[in-house]
């Protein structure tokens, strides 16, 4: 088990390389670059070419790339063209508020899809198990971004109970420390509604037929005829072995935690890697692109790792084949 | 197991949405030429007259007066008087669906919209599904050095963050119709191309393929009655939840200003311009995001219903 972490981790380096490479060829190959993309009207084409020489645009882009490596090599994100401060801050700045969005996303998703798929699957085809399909269907196939404009429209704008973007309300700084929790808590709860309904439909759907399979075991119909209790078959011995293979799904979505949903944070102008994201690729501020790029790769690799290992420990199985 | 009807439904709905897109606009009445100054904004279901003047102006408005020499036609911003001699003709439009803040059918764009969201997906599912299908089909009966440098590729490509990709392809190169299409295609075939990968390889070691090969079947018969057959079904489940996942791509792509050129209408950029006025005009951001959901989970009910067709039959 651990010189099989230890081989996935030692491949993690040249699959980063090579995710960082392509994006690298893909953000210098579009047209244009950082010099382009600043507006003012007082700019002539000499202050652009010396802006060009300033960042280092006007180099052979092997040179580039190759100064990029290196930096990177010795833990160096480099320097954020249009904030003018180091990558690593600025991700360290972006990084809390995509991981706390995502992790309240991910625990309504749990709670809320577990609890509809076990309220579900007690009677197959009963008025709950419809309604609940129906649902989630229509919820796994609305775009995350009309549901999010449509919350903020019912509960910001016409009934005003929550606020519609931003992460703190102006002035949250003078407030007592429980206040401010109070009031990020107040923030966070549209965005992390959008997401998290979203993921609960879709694990809701999927434990549900789960569930389904495993009542169908025989291990279940023994519970049943040793008279085990209802509540004990449906913890112990459906619910159980149905929730193994959800484990692995805290692995698979460590990348969405930590990119964070685009669409999301650029609706409720959320301050996180995924916003940051987007408004480092419209200024073509390469350093940024390329430090999240590879956060994000590094956090797919992990985890998928981190979801094959879970799997391995909660089931005993697929540990001995892993072996 | 009782019988249902997800495909059907699910194929009809789909059926439905394309004919009343690329079809629709031939049938219904052309609309009239926005007028922002006076049809802006219109609740659906609103009826406006069209008067048409001599100088060749479209004046369109809910609230047109008729005066004895003259006629008033009702504005945003102030009304305007024409005297009847100037006014060449004079008909009634119902805006079903409303206008926009430019006075455009909204009707009208949705069907429009429909075409091109339609057929980016659909084409970027095909490119999807030729590579996915070649590549899986490759690395399985290719050998052991084809398979293996084909699966630790797509393992490569499956470690890019996606959307990341496609937000940086598509704020970098600002990509046309055509090479959205390429981009979609190029960023999802990897699942399909291990699915049909698994099913060539699981199928190999079943029994009635064995007993084909022992009869003598050459090897396209056998592919074409044993492999391809029992192929289909998973590759059309999956390549009708991959068209679901195009057309939200596409739609969170145009939403984001990074699709489809903006002066196109698709569905993603309607929703994108009708949250600018959702106080005002709540139908702008609801129709379209309903028309993508339509289409989403008639795409989910297709994939559905095939996989319950096949589980039915593998009993």
């Amino acid at each position: 088990m651990a010189r099989l972490i230890l081989r996935r981790l030692v491949w993690l380096v040249p699959m980063v390389w090579l995710v960082a490479t392509l994006t690298f060829i893909v953000v210098v190959a579009a047209p244009g670059s950082y010099a382009d993309t600043v507006d003012h009207p007082g700019l002539g084409a000499d202050q652009r070419e010396a802006l060009r020489a300033r960042y280092g645009l006007d180099q052979p882009i092997l040179r580039q790339y190759l100064s990029w490596l290196g930096a990177v090599a010795t833990g160096d994100l480099g320097t954020s063209f249009v904030f003018k401060e180091p990558v690593a801050a600025l991700l360290m700045r972006a990084l809390p508020p995509t991981l706390l969005l995502g992790g309240a996303a991910l625990f309504l998703d749990l709670l809320l899809g577990i609890a509809v798929a076990v309220a579900a699957a007690r009677r197959p085809h009963g008025w709950f198990d419809r309604i609940s399909t129906v649902v989630a269907l229509g919820i796994a196939g609305l775009p995350s971004f009309w549901v999010a404009g449509l919350v903020v429209l019912v509960f910001a704008l016409l009934l005003g109970w929550f606020p519609a973007s931003h992460m703190t309300s102006v002035g949250a700084a003078d407030l007592s420390p429980p206040g401010r929790v109070a009031d990020l808590l107040h923030h966070l709860a549209l965005p992390a509604l959008c997401l998290g309904l979203v993921g609960a439909a879709g694990t809701a759907r999927y434990l549900r037929s789960t569930l389904l399979e495993v009542r169908g075991e025989r291990f279940v119909l023994a519970a049943r005829a040793r008279g085990v209790s209802d509540r004990r078959v449906l913890v112990r011995h459906t619910l159980r072995p149905a929730l193994l293979p959800l484990v692995t799904l805290f692995g698979l979505s460590l990348p969405f935690l930590v990119s964070g949903s685009v669409v999301i944070e650029t609706v409720f102008a959320w301050p996180g890697v995924g916003l940051a994201l987007l408004q480092a690729a419209h200024a073509r501020d390469v350093p940024v692109i390329m430090g999240i790029t590879v956060v994000g790769a590094v956090a797919v690799l992990l985890g998928s790792l981190i979801a094959d290992v879970l799997y391995a420990v909660v089931d005993p199985r697929v540990r001995h084949e892993v072996r | 197991m009782k019988r249902s009807r997800r495909l059907e439904i699910g194929a009809a709905t789909l059926v439905a949405l394309t004919v009343a897109c690329f079809a629709g606009p031939l049938i219904i009445p052309a609309p009239p030429a926005p007028d922002p100054a006076r049809a802006a904004l219109l609740a659906p279901g609103t009826t406006v007259t069209v008067v048409e003047s001599r100088d060749g102006r479209t004046l369109v408005s809910p609230r047109v007066d008729a005066r004895d020499s003259t006629v008033v036609i009702g504005g945003h911003l102030r009304d305007v008087e024409i005297p009847r001699s100037q006014i060449v003709s004079v008909h009634r439009h119902r805006y079903w669906l409303g206008t926009d803040r430019f006075g455009r059918d909204v009707l009208s764009s949705l069907l429009i919209g429909g075409r091109i969201s339609l057929s980016v997906a659909a084409s970027a599912a095909l490119i999807s599904l030729l590579i996915g299908v070649g590549c899986g089909l490759a690395a399985a009966t290719g050998g052991r050095w084809i398979d293996a440098v084909l699966m630790r590729t797509v393992d490569g490509l499956l470690a890019f963050p996606v959307l990341f990709l496609l937000i940086l392809v598509a704020t970098l190169f600002r990509p046309g119709p055509m090479a959205l299409v390429a981009v979609l295609g190029l960023t999802s075939w990897m699942g399909l191309s291990r699915l049909v990968r698994g099913q060539v390889l699981s199928l190999r070691s079943r029994p009635f393929i064995l007993a084909a090969r022992a009869a003598g079947s050459t090897p396209i018969r056998i592919w074409r009655l044993h492999y391809l057959p029992n192929l289909a079904g998973p590759v059309s489940q999956d390549t009708a939840l991959r068209l679901g996942d195009l057309v939200l791509a596409e739609a969170t792509l145009s939403f984001l200003g990074l699709g489809i050129p903006p002066d196109l209408p698709t569905w993603g950029g309607m929703v994108a311009q009708g949250h600018r006025v959702m106080i005002q005009g709540w139908w702008l951001a609801t129709v379209p995001g309903l028309a993508i959901a339509t289409l989403v989970i008639s795409l989910a009910l297709i994939g559905d219903g095939i996989q319950q067709r096949l589980a039915i039959r593998a009993r």
